[in-house]
């Protein structure tokens, strides 16, 4: 038996040494360059600023302590209430767009490739198409003047209302196909049954489809919320200095503040909320398993 | 599921992916719009296509953006398989943990991401350049090709490689002859979907690129920034265009295998 | 099976004592096999008796835990199923769905470096032992084909290495019943054709009756009898090989008195029956015996011979079945009996039973089995 033979068939006998070998490049390099940084970051949170950006040594809460300051707290407060609108509105949207795909007989699979796309297409494109349209001088004042609707351009760009409306174009389709997924295995007969013991059509979307869906619609809101709390571009093309959120806020602190330290602190923070939101969602997920018993 | 629509809903659905589409589709359309400022149309061109050739910036970051992908792609799907198939074929203790760990990539916010490695790069004195990007772009696409490979693989007949075995064919043979054939496939939709999101990154390249290492991303945010000019919407056009190909092989690559690729 | 029993050169697969554990669960317990050259060798039992895991151990898909396992001689406990002069036809047929069929049948020969022509020649052949035209066949891919066809693609791919032992795993389970019927006769003739050693892993007892030259029943991992067809069925060892093959009725006593080759039973209701005096029955011992449906008869209570036993019972039901006529007899216990009648035509000489007839159920002694303990 030549040596790699040997080689793989005693791999083979040993379960657990094979799963290390074939785990053992990639789990590094996601320890070395995505765990290992984060801790760096949690490690930067307690060091002092240095005079020229950069960090000098030491131990302090002064950025944590920094963040508990109003001014930063109604950033979190307006991020954490974008990302909760956001994901109201895409679910208002989302769930009877991804109701119709799965109604959709022979167009349901050009209707996936079309959410799909956007999906994976560059965000910053997506969101400078936006400013293409909703700036002063962009397509949707040039055709409002031109139809006389208005006689000056729309301030469109640089309010709230366009950052929402970014987050919940960018976000829509993470909403729409988990609740898609969700409604697309649900048994047709299951219907049919209510049907026949006289539900009608509301009643059996209320007390049926909904319910069952609801998997879906949970982890709809986690994919759209968590991007939401992150988000960056969103505020910081579309909204300008004054909606400021927690992403810009991070950003901030690495461009033009040079304080690596409190910025680090308010990536932390930013992590901690996304983690409650996780861990919040797991626990609904695996408390109510509403699988449908075919 | 036969019974009609109501209209109503099909008209608002309708109008949503008019929306998502919208922004993007005027954008293309004004990227051959003659005129330079203005949103008027004023005809017909492709100048604008024709100047993104002679824009050395723009070539530059195209070389840059196709470099990163490459290399990203190809190491990041070649440690993603790995762990796709550690996954679906052994039991081991640790094995929810690391897969809750896999998720971390995902679930976290870009931004936090991209400073992260910022702070690595820094603390360890290293230069900003490609291969930073390279490092910060398999990181986040692992998980990913992981995903798309193991859903292939767990679709995959065990008793085929059994077979093989029981033919006279080694561990090797087996794996060069049956699985790699089978989950193929998987694997190059894996790749397509690491290589789309390296080439459309824009957050976490931001913060680990250097002055000569820009993207096509990073290019089209600092000339949004500058101006508005036609050329952002011609290379961004290019950019739309090339995912959508991509997105449309991948879709192909994961459609329809499953149970009819098996033997039953 | 010692003495007169087979030469060790003729045995082509052992099992001594071999065993596999998946973590608290012992699939096979100490099992030991001695299969034949050439033989039809069936192992039959419920899921989860462990059949499945024995064939597994001979084709070196599991390693045994303890004991050996021997092919052709030699102990291959740790040697892969590359290995082994082995092949398999699994239940899913495993056809690989990249390749077409000649690819399929060929992979065999060309991991053996068997030259091009010479694939050629067997692959046509190989299909042709199956029966299944190459010139049709060769180019189609398995998702093309029947569930019949697939399997017929997955025994030549199997036969065309021409192996010492052939495995097989529920092979005909997923195909309807009038095709397998044919399939276990091609089959059962391709073992004499080719003189190849079959090892057949089945649930369908009436399959193993069929085909096989010896059965192995097995229960929760162990071996609770090896014989052939006829053995298996008329003398069953132990209550569970009774029922498991064909239908039986059961009767339990203690033993009376024991005068030379015969003995007297007593049950708890008062009612004797006697029985061949075999090994171990001694006055006082409790014992089982099983009577199959076709050794009893019905009579009328007071019309019983002399030489039978016999138990009282009301008629509960009359069913036709065709071939025989089955009639099923309450006893006094509450238990029902089962007596196989055959039918010589109800329309014109009928069974003369009615449910709520009282009847006596009876048989001779020498047509019971006694068994053993499990």
């Amino acid at each position: 038996m030549s040596g790699t033979r040997r080689l793989l068939a005693g791999l083979n006998r040993r379960p657990r040494l094979a799963a290390a070998a074939l785990l053992g490049p990639g789990t590094l390099w996601l320890l070395l360059f995505f765990f290992v940084p984060i801790a760096v970051v949690f490690a930067y949170s307690f060091m002092t600023r240095g005079v020229y950006g950069g960090v000098t040594g030491g131990f302090t809460l002064e950025h944590y302590r920094r963040f508990l300051d109003p001014l930063y707290l109604g950033v979190l407060r307006r991020t954490v209430a974008l990302a909760v609108s956001c994901t109201v509105l895409c679910l208002v949207v989302g769930y009877p767009v991804a109701y119709t795909i799965a109604r959709a007989g022979r167009w349901k699979h050009l209707l996936l490739f079309l959410i799909v796309v956007p999906l994976w297409t560059s965000f910053l494109v997506r969101t400078y198409a936006l400013i293409f349209l909703l700036r002063d001088t962009g397509f949707v004042n040039a055709v409002l003047l031109a139809l006389g609707v208005v006689r000056e351009p729309l301030v469109l760009l640089y309010t709230p209302g366009a950052v929402l409306a970014g987050l919940v174009y960018g976000y829509l389709p993470l909403m729409v196909l988990p609740i898609y997924v969700s409604l697309e295995k649900l048994d047709p007969t299951l219907l049919e049954a209510a049907e026949v013991l006289g539900a009608r059509p509301l009643a059996r979307f209320w007390r049926i489809t909904l319910p069952l869906s609801a998997p879906g619609v949970v982890a709809g809101a986690m994919l759209v919320f968590i991007p939401a709390l992150g988000a960056f571009l969103t505020p910081d093309l579309l909204g300008g200095a004054k909606q400021m959120m927690v992403g810009t806020l991070v950003q901030n602190q690495f461009g033009g503040a040079r304080n690596w330290p409190f910025g680090s602190a308010v990536s932390f923070i930013l992590m901690a909320v996304v983690l409650v939101a996780v861990l919040a969602y797991l626990r609904l997920r695996d408390r109510a398993p509403m699988e449908a018993v075919a | 599921m036969t019974r009609r629509l109501p209209r109503s809903l099909v008209a608002f659905t309708a109008l949503c992916f008019l929306l998502l589409h919208l922004p993007v589709l005027v954008l293309a359309v004004f990227s051959l719009n003659r005129s330079r400022f203005s949103v008027q149309w004023t005809g017909f061109t492709l100048e604008w296509y024709r100047r993104l050739l002679e824009r050395q910036d723009i070539l530059a970051a195209l070389r840059v953006s196709l470099t990163v992908g490459a290399v990203s792609t190809l190491v990041s799907t070649v440690l993603g398989t790995m762990i796709a198939l550690a996954l679906a074929r052994h039991r081991f203790r640790g094995r929810t943990l690391l897969e809750g760990l896999l998720y971390l990539p995902i679930v976290t916010p870009e931004i936090v991401v991209g400073i992260s490695l910022l702070l690595l790069f820094a603390t360890l004195h290293m230069a900003l350049g490609i291969s930073t990007i390279v490092v910060a772009h398999v990181a986040f696409s692992v998980s990913f090709v992981t995903v798309v490979v193991r859903a292939r693989l767990e679709g995959m007949d065990r008793t085929l490689e059994e077979a093989a075995l029981t033919l006279g064919a080694d561990e090797v043979a087996t794996f060069r002859r049956v699985t790699l054939p089978l989950l193929w496939p998987g694997i190059l939709a894996g790749a397509l979907l690491a290589f789309t999101m390296s080439i459309d990154d824009f957050v976490i390249t931001f913060f680990v690129s250097g002055p000569g290492s820009t993207t096509l991303p990073v290019l089209i945010y600092s000339m949004a920034r500058r101006t508005i000019e036609p050329t952002i919407n011609a290379v961004s056009t290019v950019l739309v265009v090339v995912t959508t190909v991509l997105i449309f092989f991948f879709d192909r690559l994961t459609r329809g295998r499953g149970p009819r690729e098996g033997t039953l | 099976m010692t003495g007169t029993g087979p030469q060790s050169s003729d045995l082509v697969v052992q099992l001594s004592r071999a065993s596999k554990r998946f973590g608290t669960v012992t699939a096979v317990d100490a099992v030991s096999l001695d299969i034949r050259r050439g033989e039809f060798f069936s192992l039959l039992g419920p899921s989860g008796c462990g059949k499945t895991t024995t064939l597994r151990l001979v084709a070196g898909l599991e390693e045994p835990d303890d004991g050996d396992v021997r092919l052709l001689g030699k102990v291959v406990n740790r040697r892969r199923p590359y290995e082994r002069p082995v092949a398999m036809v699994f239940q899913n047929y495993a056809l690989f769905p990249h390749l077409d069929v000649r690819r399929n049948v060929a992979f065999g020969l060309e991991q053996r470096r068997v030259p091009a022509d010479r694939i050629r020649e067997r692959v046509r052949r190989a299909l042709g032992l199956v029966r299944l035209d190459p010139d049709t066949y060769a180019r189609r891919m398995p998702s093309q084909l029947s569930g019949g066809q697939r399997q017929r693609v997955a025994l030549a791919r199997a036969l065309v290495i021409e192996p010492a032992i052939l495995l097989l795993d529920e092979p005909l389970g997923a195909i309807d019943l009038k095709l397998r019927k044919e399939m276990q006769l091609e089959l059962k003739a391709l073992n004499r054709q080719l003189g190849i050693t079959f090892v057949y892993v089945t649930h369908d007892q009436e399959e193993a009756l069929t085909m096989s030259d010896r059965i192995a029943v097995m229960n929760q991992g162990r071996v609770a009898q090896v014989g052939t067809p006829a053995e298996i069925y008329e003398n069953p060892r132990t209550a569970f090989v009774a029922d498991f093959i064909g239908e039986c009725n059961f009767f339990d006593g203690t033993v009376a008195e024991r005068d030379g080759a015969m003995a007297t039973v007593a049950r708890d209701d008062g009612l004797r029956f006697r029985i061949p005096a075999v090994n171990g029955v001694a006055p006082g011992r409790a014992v089982r015996i099983a009577v199959r449906p076709e050794w009893h008869d019905v009579w009328r209570p007071d019309e019983v011979p002399p030489a039978e036993n016999a138990i009282p019972g009301v008629v509960r039901d009359v069913v036709y079945l065709g071939e025989t006529v089955h009639v099923l007899v309450r006893l006094p216990e509450g238990a029902d009996a089962r007596v196989a009648l055959r039918n010589e035509g109800q329309l014109t000489k009928p069974v003369p039973w009615r449910a709520g007839d009282q009847v006596a159920v009876g048989w001779l002694p020498e047509d019971c089995q006694v068994l053993e303990e499990e």
